[in-house]
């Protein structure tokens, strides 16, 4: 065995010491092959070729580093406005009491925790989605997060569901390690918006596995409270069957590392994935985008849409891939990620990549990082637009293209509140 | 209303001059021409009047009803009275039309410590607005000037001019690039706003517009100064016969 070798077994035999047993019954011989993919992965180091650009060593060490507990004063909770069905985690543990009662039409909803009995359409998602999108990239932390999760919740959508079902993370502690595991299937024809709100803990791995079905559609989005020492690494493994559509949005503000990966498998004629995502980040901010997207099937269509807002040293990453299989004829793929970079402090470094193996498809890609226009800014401040209104006004129109694919106009006005918060608060 | 004196202003990169020594004063109600050669520093002058980046003032003063709009951030100009329609207008992508010119109204009023309009009382005037200068509401809807013509731009900024209903308002050649028609339609917008509080100094190359816009006084701007300041029928002569006759005439 080389040193390398054993170097990495120890470095996971440490992260692994001090985690709780996971419930075994149906998910055993999910979290058995997860725990045999991740000791041969080993987790991920600086040498990685998805982790030069992000150090995952806070996201490996054997203890989360503290992070502490941040007050957002008088701002209104994410998605305050929305009628949708709570459900509350709290340092990534279930909180029935501050939960809705989990009663919606056309969904099921268990905790993963309370999931003893064995729950077929859940056998055939947990760990599975996760364990195809291992290749060609190999992601350690979301086979750790398999074999290791003993929180999440399973939901089953069989009709339209009437309202959203929001996963709101709070946390209570500065030293808090969790991990949640999720998984969406959504039935041929039915329909579901998932949000996803708040901090979670101090150091928060998860994975959301979502399957839908045929003409089936999804609905994401999050905001990445303004938790300014977290550390998180999330994943979203998608596959979509013809016909169905995925669209999901992240708000980031602050949080001292955040990396979000999507692995999103068009497998179905027809199927439409939409990924967004819109960062603002201040000071000590790192922010790793890491997307997957595979057309298999023939006339899917995906888009990529990144933006981040970056001052005072903050980072951002993306990590972009189209892959066009033989039989995806007619693919309609699009990226793009863009950085606006308030000083020139800050930095955004993009690895956006194409690989097609079929001849008749419409792909482009871009990735440009730039400053805010000084012509503009001007032009608005001629008008009597004061600078701090004239900067907001520009970066809210850089960020618009991502949060115009919020379709719900609540949510995306929502989000937008959000932003101009921020941004009464950090630009000027 | 305005009172320039001596102006001489370079460009910061190079310190190349462009003004050199602009004496100008606009009397309230009245409408002053500017015209010259290309290159003699009209849009320069306008620029460094509204506030723009990029240029050093060296020497000389600009007031408005007595105060240094110099000292003045480009808002704190916009919300003293003062207004420039570009001769290229700016695309915002990403910021609508609408939207912009709501902002720009409430942020002046606001500075002015004028209540904000409410959004039924900003549309309604919008719309009266845009519907004399043959705007339509579906160029309102789209992003600042992306995608308009150049006659569309140049309407947006009559139309800008008209909201935010400023007392001093530089028109930099809003002529041009418009046709028989558009022209017409914003001088009519120009004179709507004419009245004993309000001025103008109207940057162009053609007698045309002037013919709609009648100006009280016109002057001649070349290689950074202003040459000659005459009534309407120098205006008349540049026309006819070119600026060589009075440049050489100044340089005797
Ligand atoms: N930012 C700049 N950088 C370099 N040169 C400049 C800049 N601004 C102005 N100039 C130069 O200053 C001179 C005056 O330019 P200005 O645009 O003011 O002329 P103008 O009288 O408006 O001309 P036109 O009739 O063509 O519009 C020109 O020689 C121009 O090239
Ligand atoms: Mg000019």
């Amino acid at each position: 065995m080389t040193a390398l070798v054993q170097a990495r077994q120890d470095a996971l035999a440490a992260r692994l010491a001090g985690l709780p047993a996971a419930p075994g019954g149906w998910q055993a011989p999910a979290r058995a092959a997860a725990s045999a993919r991740l000791a041969a992965m080993g987790l991920p180091v600086r040498r990685d070729e998805y982790w030069r650009y992000t150090d995952p060593a806070a996201l490996t060490a054997p203890q989360p580093p503290a992070a502490a507990i941040f007050a957002p004063g008088d701002e209104e909770p994410a998605f305050d406005g929305i009628d949708r069905l709570q459900l509350v985690f709290v340092d990534g543990v279930f909180d029935a009491a501050a939960s809705d009662a989990p009663d919606l039409a056309g969904v099921e909803i268990t905790r993963l925790a309370d999931a003893g009995a064995d729950i077929h359409w859940a056998r055939d998602l947990y760990g599975v989605l996760e364990a195809r999108g291992q290749t060609p990239v190999a992601r350690p932390l979301a086979a750790l997060n398999t074999a290791h999760a003993t929180e999440g919740v399973l939901i089953r959508v069989t009709g339209r569901a009437p309202r959203p079902v929001a996963l709101v993370y709070r946390r209570s502690a500065s030293d808090t390690d969790a991990i949640l595991h999720h998984c969406v299937r959504v039935e041929a024809g039915a329909e579901l918006t998932l949000l996803e709100s708040g901090p979670a803990a101090a150091r928060f791995c998860k994975v959301i596995e979502v399957d839908v079905a045929e003409g089936g559609r999804f609905h994401h989005i999050r905001t990445q409270g303004r938790d300014h020492e977290r550390h998180a690494v999330t994943h979203i493994f998608a596959r979509l069957g013809a016909g169905a559509l995925f669209k999901s949005f992240t708000l980031t503000a602050n949080g001292r590392l955040t990396r979000n990966e999507a692995v999103i498998d068009l497998a179905g004629e027809g199927a439409v994935a939409h990924v967004a995502g819109a960062a603002v980040g201040d000071g000590g901010f790192h922010h790793d985008d890491t997307v997957f997207v595979t057309h298999a099937a023939r006339g899917c269509e995906s888009r990529q849409v990144f933006k981040k807002v970056l001052k005072n040293g903050a980072v951002g990453v993306f990590q972009g891939k189209i892959l066009v299989k033989p039989a995806a004829q007619k693919t309609d793929g699009y990226q793009i990620s863009q950085s606006l970079l308030l000083d020139e402090a800050s930095q955004f470094l993009a690895k956006p990549e194409l690989e097609i193996y079929a001849d008749d498809v419409k792909c482009s890609h871009g990735s440009t990082s730039g400053a805010i226009d000084d012509t503009a800014l001007f032009y608005l401040r001629s008008r009597g637009v004061p600078m701090r209104q004239a900067q907001g006004l520009l970066v809210l129109a850089f960020l618009a293209e991502a949060i115009a694919e919020i379709e719900d106009e609540a949510l995306a006005e929502d989000i937008r509140t959000r932003l101009e918060g921020w941004l009464n608060r950090h630009t000027g | 209303m305005l009172t320039i004196k001596n102006l001489h202003v370079e460009l910061e990169d190079d310190g190349k001059q462009i003004l050199k020594g602009v004496d100008l004063t606009v009397e309230p109600g009245t409408v002053h021409a500017i015209m010259g050669p290309n290159g003699s520093g009209k849009s320069t002058l306008s620029y460094v009047l509204a506030g723009r980046e990029g240029y050093r003032v060296t020497e000389g003063s600009a007031t408005l009803d007595g105060a240094d709009i110099l000292a003045m951030e480009p808002e704190e100009r916009a919300a003293a009275g003062l207004f420039l329609a570009f001769q290229y207008p700016v695309e915002i992508p990403g910021v609508g039309n609408m939207t912009f010119l709501r902002t720009a109204v409430n942020a002046q009023r606001k500075a002015r410590g004028e209540p904000e309009l409410s959004a039924g009382e900003f549309l309604k005037a919008v719309r009266a607005k845009a519907a004399s200068l043959k705007i339509d509401a579906e160029m309102m809807k789209r992003p600042v000037n992306v995608g308009f013509s150049g006659g569309e731009k140049k309407r947006n900024e009559i139309l800008q001019m008209a909201m935010l209903e400023p007392r001093m308002c530089i028109l930099d050649e809003t002529d041009s690039g418009l046709d028989v028609d558009a022209m017409k339609l914003v001088a009519e917008g120009v004179n709507a706003l004419r009245d004993a509080g309000r001025s103008f100094l109207v940057i162009t190359h053609y007698q045309r517009l002037l013919d709609h816009i009648r100006p009280d006084v016109v002057h001649i701007m070349a290689a950074g100064r202003i040459i000659r300041t005459g009534g309407p029928d120098l205006a008349l002569q540049v026309e006819q016969s070119g600026y060589a006759d009075i440049m050489a005439e100044v340089q005797e």
